[in-house]
């Protein structure tokens, strides 16, 4: 992309700043140091190199994998849009690259056959550079008679069509192997180009940019294939069970039983000519607290159940001392059939079939659940249980017994509540959000890690003590 | 010394040379850490070789390893110094009745009575050292506090002896299997590097780096299964150094292919959960049965 000699062009470090701006912008701490260690980085790697460029700005800017997801989008986006800006300001087009013999432009030549050959053997290869020439190719023969709907994603697949490429997942392939089919993956990277070369096709007609977009929730959220997304939830709940059983030393424990920590005594006898006249004791390791999780399954969740099952599910690895209930118009313990089965397929099976989920009308009866947790798990309820509720507060018009749920957040230490719709929906229909909110003593959206990690944050961050 | 990482590639290839292929974003970084002076914090999930980079980079640069490992509770009268008291102790019941006070005092806290722990013995080193601070997630936040004065200035105050500050720049490298978010003080100091397990090509130079015995076409059918095995939700993804083991178990068993029958004998040395095994067993362990299938995926 640079065509340049090895000193950055002065007008570099704004750019590079501007490109700072728009990484916070997008929510990515990136503060001065971080700026001048990138400054300092990009000194010693050679920055025509655009992958090295990259993961010299990465490893300067990006401290988290999550950073490091918008980054990546963000810096295609950037650098691609800062080359064709200058293409626009210096009036460089194609046709002139073209001519000057750069890039073969003879459309009528191109034999549609063969390249559709080539562009499978392309993809199948995965070669990068290959397929970006290909794409170019496959545009000008397929994309520029006039024929272009002027939405590049139509365009992309309409071409696609035409080549007549074929995804298929690895395991596909191996199942049953087709000849014209290529690699899922390969062929999401050829479309990636072609978006690309049609996106610069139509900055050089219009000689202007598209106005740059804020990236939104969608883009940067995880895969949400729930197989995908089980290794990202366990490892919050990891993050969850060490962040609630490293902290908060000084305020749990009783003072009995303390253990004399026989090294600390003697070093801090020291200041006192080495008679020991204070004692130091060893810290009190915090005891695991009792969680009650309540997970709603029913249709109006269900996308999310898959998310919220897979979050209990990860939940039972770490926690011994955890009960979890799950509900549409009635509840029922599954702390079992967690217990019992290990894998994730197995238990969503077990509660899909036999959890004994009494629903007679598929409708969540909040107000009902209340009722019988309360009257089931009262007992069980100390200042020690945290009670966790995930779902969506919809109550299909039914009571919802705000009085109960406000009597097990007073029996319970504390209440949380997870909601995987956006707060915009909140209260809004059916939902009865408002009722439950003033019992609880955090609610959350939840429907990224993302968010469950703000969700662990709060849960474990400030601790009220009551 | 310093001089002796030149360039990215070069990097590389010393640290091919010592046994770990790096790919280009760790060599990059690697190299940037030795140039800028800056600490590395490596992230990725177990056994992708964070550790080994780190004692990589010793054996390249011919640099001596200090190695911290964390654990919940360290603190750092373990990783940085602590005071000698029973010497201390001694010191002062046998000079007590002779010496006044004040030379006691002089006396006992002097380095002779300091015990040295693996951050000290880093910085204060004559020769330039790579530092390891292995899994820095175990630890609580206070004892990243504490590290920020290292990371940042390459220096440890100690109230009764002042500030000492490293003679040489030692390499530094953290690494952390993100079971928690560490501090943004902490990464703002760092370089940060993601590693990840490695594609099915590298990973095949890296087993055959480590068994070189092993026949070209076994080896190919173990990366293979191995990353079959990696696209399955399992507890416990195997890691480089396992299918390095494995590896060599097969090498060692004469193993001409790797069937149904070998894969079921030997899976443990790759997957360490019951229900992993189970897993496992059913749903790679059929795709072996014909021997075809599995190699014309590759």
């Amino acid at each position: 992309m640079a065509s340049s000699d090895a000193s950055p062009p002065s007008g570099f470090a704004p750019r590079l700043l501007d490109f700072a701006d728009e990484l916070r912008s997008e929510g990515m701490h990136v503060g001065t140091s971080e700026l001048l260690d990138a400054f300092a980085a990009l000194e010693h790697v050679p920055w025509t190199s655009e992958e090295d460029f990259r993961s010299a700005l990465a490893a300067t800017l990006a401290k988290s994998q999550e950073d490091r997801r918008v980054f990546d989008i963000l810096f295609d986006r950037y650098f691609f849009r800062a080359v064709e800006r200058e293409a626009v300001e210096r009036g460089l087009t194609e046709q002139q690259l073209a001519n000057d013999g750069g890039y073969q432009g003879d459309q009528n030549m191109i034999d549609l056959e063969s390249l559709r050959n080539q562009i499978r053997n392309a993809v199948r290869d995965g070669s990068d550079g290959e397929m970006r020439d290909l794409a170019r190719l496959a545009i000008a023969a397929f994309g520029r008679e006039g024929t272009g709907s002027g939405v590049i994603g139509v365009d992309v697949q309409r071409i696609r069509r035409t080549l007549g490429l074929k995804g298929q997942s690895e395991q596909e392939m191996a199942a049953r192997p087709d000849p014209d089919a290529v690699p899922r993956e390969r062929l999401r990277q050829f479309e990636r180009h072609l978006r690309r070369e049609l996106e610069r096709d139509m900055i050089e007609r219009t000689e202007a940019l598209p106005p740059a977009r804020p990236l939104r929730e969608f883009d940067r959220a995880l895969p949400t294939n729930p197989l995908q997304d089980l290794a990202a939830v366990h490892r919050i709940v990891m993050q969850l069970k060490r962040r609630l059983a490293t902290q908060g030393h000084e305020m749990r424990g009783r003072r009995r039983g303390r253990v004399v920590d026989v090294r600390r005594t003697m070093r801090s006898s020291l200041e006192t000519g080495g008679v020991p006249l204070r004692l130091r004791y060893r810290p009190k390791r915090p005891r695991r607290p009792e969680l009650f999780v309540l997970c709603d399954v029913s249709t109006s969740v269900t996308s999310a159940s898959v998310f919220f099952l897979s979050v209990l599910h990860a939940l039972h690895d770490s926690f011994r001392k955890l009960r979890s209930f799950v509900f549409v118009e009635r509840i029922s313990e599954v702390t079992e059939v967690f217990e019992r089965e290990r894998s994730f397929k197995a238990v969503s099976r077990a509660i899909a079939t036999d959890s004994g989920v009494a629903d007679v009308s598929g409708y969540t009866d909040y107000g009902r659940v209340w009722l019988e947790f309360y009257e089931q798990v009262i007992d069980d309820l100390d200042p020690r249980s945290t009670v966790i509720v995930l779902g969506d507060a919809r109550t299909n018009g039914r009571e919802p017994h705000a009085k109960a749920f406000g009597a097990i957040a007073e029996k319970a230490s504390r209440m949380f509540w997870m909601n995987p719709e956006p707060k915009l929906y909140w209260n809004y229909g059916d939902s009865v959000m408002a009722a439950y909110e003033p019992y609880c003593d955090g609610v959350f959206e939840c429907w990224t890690t993302k968010q469950l990690e703000g969700f662990v944050n709060a849960l474990t961050d400030q601790r009220p003590t009551r | 010394m310093a001089a002796e990482l030149q360039s990215v590639d070069q990097v590389k290839s010393r640290l091919g040379e010592v046994g770990y292929l790096a790919d280009e974003p760790a060599a990059l970084v690697s190299y940037l850490a030795a140039q800028l002076g800056k600490p590395v914090l490596v992230e990725g999930p177990a056994g992708v070789g964070k550790t080994e980079l780190a004692k990589a980079l010793s054996r390249a640069t011919e640099r001596r390893l200090i190695r911290l490992q964390c654990y919940e509770g360290l603190d750092e009268a373990k990783a940085l110094y602590e005071w000698n008291y029973r010497k201390q102790l001694l010191r002062i019941q046998t000079e007590a009745q002779d010496a006044g006070w004040e030379t006691v005092k002089e006396d006992i806290f002097g380095e002779e009575f300091l015990l040295a722990r693996p951050l000290l013995t880093a910085i204060a080193s004559e020769e330039p050292v790579v530092l390891l601070i292995d899994e820095i997630d175990k630890t609580d936040q206070e004892f990243e506090a504490m590290l920020l004065e290292l990371l940042s200035d390459f220096q440890i105050s100690i109230p009764e002896l002042g500030v000492i500050e490293a003679r040489t720049h030692p390499i530094v490298v953290l690494t952390s299997n993100n079971s928690r978010e560490l501090t943004e003080a902490l990464k703002r100091r760092c370089l940060y590097l993601w590693l990840d397990y490695p594609d099915a090509e590298r990973e095949l130079e890296i087993v055959k780096l480590h068994a070189p015995e092993l026949p070209d076409s076994v080896a190919r059918r173990l990366v293979e299964v191995v990353h079959m095995v990696r696209n399955l939700d399992l507890k416990k993804p195997p890691s480089i150094a396992e299918s390095i083991d494995w590896a060599r178990a097969l090498l060692l068993l004469g193993a001409e292919d790797i069937d149904q029958s070998m894969l079921e004998h030997t899976m443990s040395i790759i997957v360490k959960h019951r229900t992993d095994l189970d897993v496992v067993a059913e749903r790679v362990g059929v795709k072996l049965t014909d021997g075809l299938i599995g190699r014309q995926s590759a």
